[in-house]
């Protein structure tokens, strides 16, 4: 796939991550914007999963640790074959398999998240159990910043320099927005990084919008007997100039005006693209 | 373009509620919001503690107005109970609010052993409880929280009905030299009490007198009981109601009153059927030697339906048609018994 097609399917993923929230009115808009580059490169460009090789024991594993960005989840699932794309229009309706939080009952999923701080320990389990069985294939989680005030982070940050898992790394969707504010006015992490390094992880930083820079990052060889921490720096509500960076659009959902705006600037940024082609 | 989000109530229940001319308050997570401020302004040793949970807590005039009076410890629910334990143990009047679901699962240790074995005078206010969160999912719903709650001691569990019940129970929170846990949703609640009740903890109150059949039930399942009651009532049935706000300790009497007058029961509940309100009435019940048909109405212990708290209520019968409903096949099975 060339820069210019993922470059699209970023654009395209905003789209349908805003219509399916619109039209169920529900769902946590600022995040999903802002991990969305990141599972593309990921889904895309790194993993090896497929809806062919979904029970295959040596695919790759994703854990979606901040679970409340399921609409990103949900449409680039869509997108790999997991499922027709026109099943999200039941997201969060009565009897619908697309729960608001990651969820088995839907295809391509591999565990249930959404209550936070959780991520990280499943995957130390994940990555553990492929060491055990001398497997070749890699563990993902994705990780809020606010997420990161959870302890058992912590204790899993632990456990992973610890067991020497290389094959575990975890990405932090560094957008410095959570709930109530900035995330250095209600529980500082800063500095991050050296939080990490301290607990014995390789560090790297990148910009979580750069396909080409993250698609790097993440395709690198481990460094042996680390896990690897990508701090991926990315701008909460991303794409959506009136959403970027504003805290009530964690779960904010667009009015009709709003939703017809954003489209509009999402459109607009297409054709921008189709014309560099 | 949203779609409108379904009522709690059919339109036969609207019209009852019409009938009975209840009036509409606000959601209990206001009330318990303006109360814990009030009480706050007047005592500075009232501190909110809060796990980016200011807004959902409804705290933001709180934070506002009183800055001292609130801590804020990210997202972090088992250093939030481990901190409001250590402020209550320091002399202040805590009051840990957050998600129900996170609060009594992620922090249950916390709260058995900081709060509830040093037995220090904290509150734990568990808001969006039960399947308030509705379509977010079982990860966001708390069905687990009396029952985990009811097995550690020293905590008294209030599940106010409406705004009059939230009010007093956090008023009575703030007064105990003791662990409290009170937990309410987020929808907007019908009055359901007059003037001059009285809310005493650990005292149910009869909302409505029956002979036939009688619903004991807690928080928000309340509402959907009385209406029940009334359908039944123009069915020519006398159907009882009772408010359990107090779910430990329990009021024993009013259960047992109700298991000797009625001829059949029915327990009413926003949590799983395992272990809350249900269960504790048959034990009581059970214990005493009263056998009468009970019918324990709540969540089943299966994956919980996808939906809104509406589609969730009317899925499991929680509703005035589900609960009426359950009332006749109990009275049926008390005929049959005879
Ligand atoms: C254990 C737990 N506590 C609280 C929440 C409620 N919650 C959902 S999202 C969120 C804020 C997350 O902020 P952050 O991790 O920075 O995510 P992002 O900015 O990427 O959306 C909170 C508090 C939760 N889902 N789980
Ligand atoms: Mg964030």
């Amino acid at each position: 796939m060339t820069d210019q097609q993922l470059q699209l399917k970023s654009i395209q993923y905003r789209q349908k991550l805003l219509r399916y929230i619109t039209e169920a009115g529900a769902g946590h808009t600022g995040g999903s914007l802002s991990c969305v580059d990141i599972l593309n490169v990921l889904y895309n460009r790194v993993m090896n999963v497929s809806p062919e090789n979904f029970d295959h024991p040596d695919r790759d594993r994703y854990i979606q640790s901040k679970g409340h960005s399921v609409e990103a989840l949900y449409v680039v699932l869509a997108d790999k074959g997991f499922y027709p794309e026109a099943e999200l229009k039941t997201l969060c309706q009565y009897q619908s398999p697309f729960v608001g939080h990651p969820t088995r009952k839907v295809p391509g999923i591999e565990m249930n998240t959404g209550a936070l701080g959780h991520g990280l320990p499943i995957c130390v389990g994940l990555a553990l159990a492929g060491k055990m069985d001398n497997a070749q294939h890699r563990v993902f989680t994705l990780l809020g910043d606010g997420e990161l005030a959870e302890g058992s982070n912590w204790e899993a940050a632990m456990s992973a320099a610890h067991y020497k898992l290389e094959n575990l790394t975890a990405i932090l969707d560094h957008n410095t927005l959570q709930i109530t504010g900035h995330t250095r006015d209600v529980c500082s992490n800063e500095p991050v990084d050296e939080k990490f390094a301290s607990f014995g992880w390789h560090v790297v930083s990148v910009d979580g919008h750069d396909l080409t820079a993250l698609t790097k990052v993440l395709t690198a060889k481990p460094i042996p007997g680390k896990p690897t921490m990508v701090i991926a720096n990315t701008v909460k509500g991303r794409g959506v100039s009136f959403m970027e960076n504003v805290v009530s659009w964690h779960h904010g959902v667009p009015s009709p005006e709003q939703y017809e705006a954003a489209q509009a600037e999402l459109i607009q940024k297409q054709s921008a693209l189709s014309e560099v082609r | 373009m949203s779609a409108p989000a379904p009522s709690m109530f059919s339109p036969a229940a609207q019209a009852m509620i019409a009938k009975l001319g209840l009036n509409k308050g606000r959601a209990n997570l206001e009330e318990f919001a303006a109360t814990l401020q009030e009480l706050a302004e007047r005592d500075h040793h009232i501190i909110a503690v809060t796990s980016d949970s200011r807004g959902s807590g409804k705290l933001g005039p709180f934070g506002k107005a009183l800055p001292q009076q609130i801590v804020e410890v990210g997202i972090a629910e088992q250093n939030l109970v481990g901190i409001a334990a250590g402020l209550a143990a320091a002399g202040k009047k805590s009051f840990g609010v957050s998600p129900a679901c996170f609060l009594t699962a992620r922090a249950l240790e916390q709260i058995k052993n900081d709060i509830c074995y040093s037995d220090v005078p904290a509150t734990v206010v568990g808001i969006s409880a039960g399947v308030s969160y509705g379509a977010l999912g079982s990860t966001h719903h708390s069905l687990h929280d009396l029952a985990a709650l009811r097995a550690i001691v020293n905590i008294t569990i209030l599940v106010p009905a409406d705004n009059f019940e939230t009010r007093e129970a956090i008023r009575a929170a703030a007064a105990s030299e003791h662990p409290v846990y009170v937990r309410f949703g987020k929808a907007a609640m019908y009055d359901l009490h007059g003037s001059n009740t009285r809310f005493e903890v650990g005292k149910a109150i009869t909302l409505r007198e029956g002979t036939d059949v009688a619903f004991i039930a807690t928080g928000e399942t309340v509402i959907h009981c009385l209406l029940a009651a009334e359908k039944l009532a123009e069915e020519g049935l006398s159907a009882r109601v009772v408010s359990m706000h107090t779910v430990k300790p329990l009021d024993e009497q009013a259960i047992l009153a109700a298991g000797r007058d009625c001829r059949a029961l029915v327990t009413a509940e926003e949590h799983s059927v395992h272990g809350g309100l249900g269960e504790a009435c048959a034990a009581v019940l059970m214990q005493a030697g009263v056998t009468v048909p009970l019918k324990i109405v709540g969540i089943p212990d299966e994956d919980t339906v996808t939906g809104s708290q509406a589609d969730i209520f009317r899925h499991y019968g929680l509703s005035m048609e589900g609960l009426s409903q359950a009332a006749l096949e109990q009275l049926k099975r008390a005929e049959s018994l005879v």
